[in-house]
């Protein structure tokens, strides 16, 4: 539903802009506003002004990390100490001592891998079904997919809550796995990238003789590599930070994801505010890096689920 | 001869790509199927039951609605849950349009500028919750220290007085949230074309002018994709809520969704609480359907 509303809005949208007067290509024109002082001191303004909104934003994870390295008497001091008397380093060590942290981390990143793996390969998989495949009943199963992602998930949790129940699947990292690894989203972000792709590369790769699986596996993957890393990423990172799934679903504290054992740590020393923020710390410093790592891709899938 | 041979092979070759179709699709289907559409069209039906933990299910109509109808917690939370989408839909729309135009430049280090604001959708939620917790904290967290510096004498309690404790929740959701839509809407930004631009100039547009008469005008297909996941994500706010208030103080941010979980998962009324979700599924949907017939009308 969502995407042939966008996309039907997208081109009436631009229908207008066709007309318009064609003017040399050229550097986008509003930058190239007059040289000289007004210039610069527009620019500096600029600058000035996403420097502070950086800070603005940038502010609370500079007071975690911080807050992370004092005592617990000293996080809440009046004026905020901004550089702490004394680093207690040893905040960094104690906290895997106070909580089995590397447990939570540990099942995070299995979930967040199997997670990942299942959903991007049946993601990418089924999305070339819709895209490049006709068939009768695709475009009916796809409409399916497009109105769930429009349903918000409370709104069916309690069936589904039901369904693992009667399968004996509650408490267990299973049922995480097989409600997460399905989802529509990949489905519907990766069949969103295919259909950029023209078809005239898979109509001749069909007349040099390879099967629709081959042209998925050998032609139109290896071209996908930016969406395929947008989806990757994206789909970890929602795992890694996802709350409500692990909080229902999961009861053994063996089980437990960083989320929620940073949640129970915080409820039983809600009064340790330098460890809670040491704990933060760690549950955010995997995700800091997978996101440095990948910027573009995630940036790309973003768009990607935005246009067309 | 030939031809009802060719037929054939045409009936043939049809059905063989159906069965190609198919075998792409259905390994993630079956588990979609299973796990979504299922529930889904379950959530439809148990609304109508009296189905709980304890006893088998029964065919009981609207009772279900009724009850909730009378019922102050279901009145609660779905005005904290309207007040939520007040705040969190035109907050995070503009902070993140304002962002996102203000980025569309060739700057040195905008990339550093664009990590930045998208850093806070990427943390995770707990310790995005936990942090502003203690930032705002109402004898000697940042924010109230900032307040009082400023000259408030008397700051808000934040999440520890219950008219502040969900402009606290919008607060942080907004400062969450606003990096993911901002990308949106470069994505959107940069498609405009340049000549645009050079014909408002032309014309003698400022920039403020530009912004409003070109800028606006050629977002709308994205504004109007923003609008639309805005509208789903606030009305479906859990977790966020969940950490940081527990839908507290007393119930001043107990919202639809906590309500669903509470009395379908910790209470066991699995038909009460599908008739919630499905209160819940169809406001959401008479929203989204205003906005899409709204934004056909303006395109015209």
């Amino acid at each position: 539903m969502k995407t042939t509303v966008l996309r039907e809005d997208s081109t009436t949208a631009r229908l207008p802009r066709q007309p318009a007067p064609a003017a040399p290509a050229g550097p986008r024109p509003h930058r190239r506003g007059p040289a000289g002082p007004g210039r610069i001191v527009g620019r500096a303004l600029l600058y000035m002004a996403l420097t502070g909104l950086a800070a603005a934003v940038l502010v609370p994870f500079a007071w975690m990390l911080v807050s992370s390295l004092k005592a617990d008497s000293e996080v809440f001091t009046v004026p905020i100490q901004w550089i702490p008397k004394s680093f207690r380093w040893e905040n960094f060590s104690d906290i895997w001592d106070q909580i089995p942290l590397w447990t939570y981390l540990g099942n995070s990143l299995f979930l967040s891998v199997v997670i990942t793996a299942l959903q991007v390969l049946t993601g990418s998989f089924a999305a070339y079904g819709f895209a490049k495949v006709r068939f009768p009943g695709r475009d009916a199963v796809f409409l399916a997919y497009i109105a769930t992602i429009a349903v918000p998930w409370q709104a069916y949790m309690v069936p589904q809550y039901i369904l693992m129940q009667k399968l004996g699947l509650v408490n267990t990292h299973l049922s995480l796995i097989l409600l997460q690894a399905f989802g529509a989203f990949g489905v519907f972000l990766m069949r969103q990238y295919y259909l950029t792709i023209p078809d005239e590369i898979s109509e001749a790769a069909r007349l040099d003789g390879l099967t629709e699986y081959g042209i998925w596996a050998r032609i139109v993957l290896p071209l996908s590599k930016p969406a395929l890393a947008g989806l990757a990423l994206l789909t970890f990172v929602n795992t890694w930070n996802d709350y409500m799934g692990p909080f229902i679903y999961l009861t053994d504290n063996d089980l437990w994801t960083v989320q929620l054992g940073l949640r129970s740590f915080v409820g039983m020393y809600s009064s340790q505010y330098a460890m809670i923020m040491t704990g933060s710390v760690l549950s955010v410093l995997p995700i800091l890096v997978v996101f440095l790592l990948g910027q573009r891709y995630f940036v790309q899938g973003i768009s990607t689920s935005g246009m067309k | 001869m030939t031809k009802i041979d060719g037929a054939a092979a045409l009936k043939r070759r049809r059905r063989r790509t159906a069965l190609v179709g198919w075998s792409f699709i259905l390994p993630n289907l079956v588990g979609f199927a299973a796990l979504t559409l299922v529930p889904v069209g379950a959530t439809l039906l148990l609304a109508f039951t009296d189905w709980n933990s304890y006893d088998t299910p029964h065919w009981i109509g609207f009772d279900n609605f009724q009850r909730m109808w009378d019922n102050d917690n279901f009145w609660t939370a779905l005005s904290n849950t309207a007040w939520y989408a007040a705040g969190h839909i035109p907050l995070t729309m503009a902070a993140s349009l304002g962002l996102a135009v203000l980025l569309n430049q060739k700057l040195r280090g905008v990339a550093f500028f664009r990590t930045a604001f998208f850093f806070p959708y990427i943390t995770s939620l707990v310790a995005v919750a936990v942090v502003w917790n203690m930032l705002f904290s109402p004898d000697a967290g940042p924010v109230n220290q900032l307040l009082r510096a400023v000259g408030v004498a008397h700051p808000p309690g934040w999440t520890t007085d219950t008219d502040w404790a969900l402009p606290a929740v919008v607060i942080t959701s907004v400062w969450r949230d606003m990096g993911y839509y901002m990308v949106l809407y470069l994505a959107g930004l940069q498609a405009i074309p340049a000549e645009l631009y050079e014909a408002a100039r032309v014309d003698g547009a400022g920039p403020w002018k530009r912004f409003w008469h070109v800028t606006v005008p050629s977002l709308r297909p994205t504004t109007f994709f923003v609008l639309v996941m805005l509208t789903v994500s606030s009305f479906k706010v859990f977790d966020l809520v969940q950490v940081m208030t527990e839908g507290g103080p007393g119930r001043s941010t107990l919202v639809l969704s906590q309500l669903i979980f509470r009395e379908g998962i910790t209470q066991g009324r699995f038909g009460y609480s599908s008739a919630i979700s499905l209160v819940l599924f169809l406001i959401v949907l008479i929203i989204t359907v205003t906005q899409f017939r709204f934004q056909r009308r303006s395109e015209r």
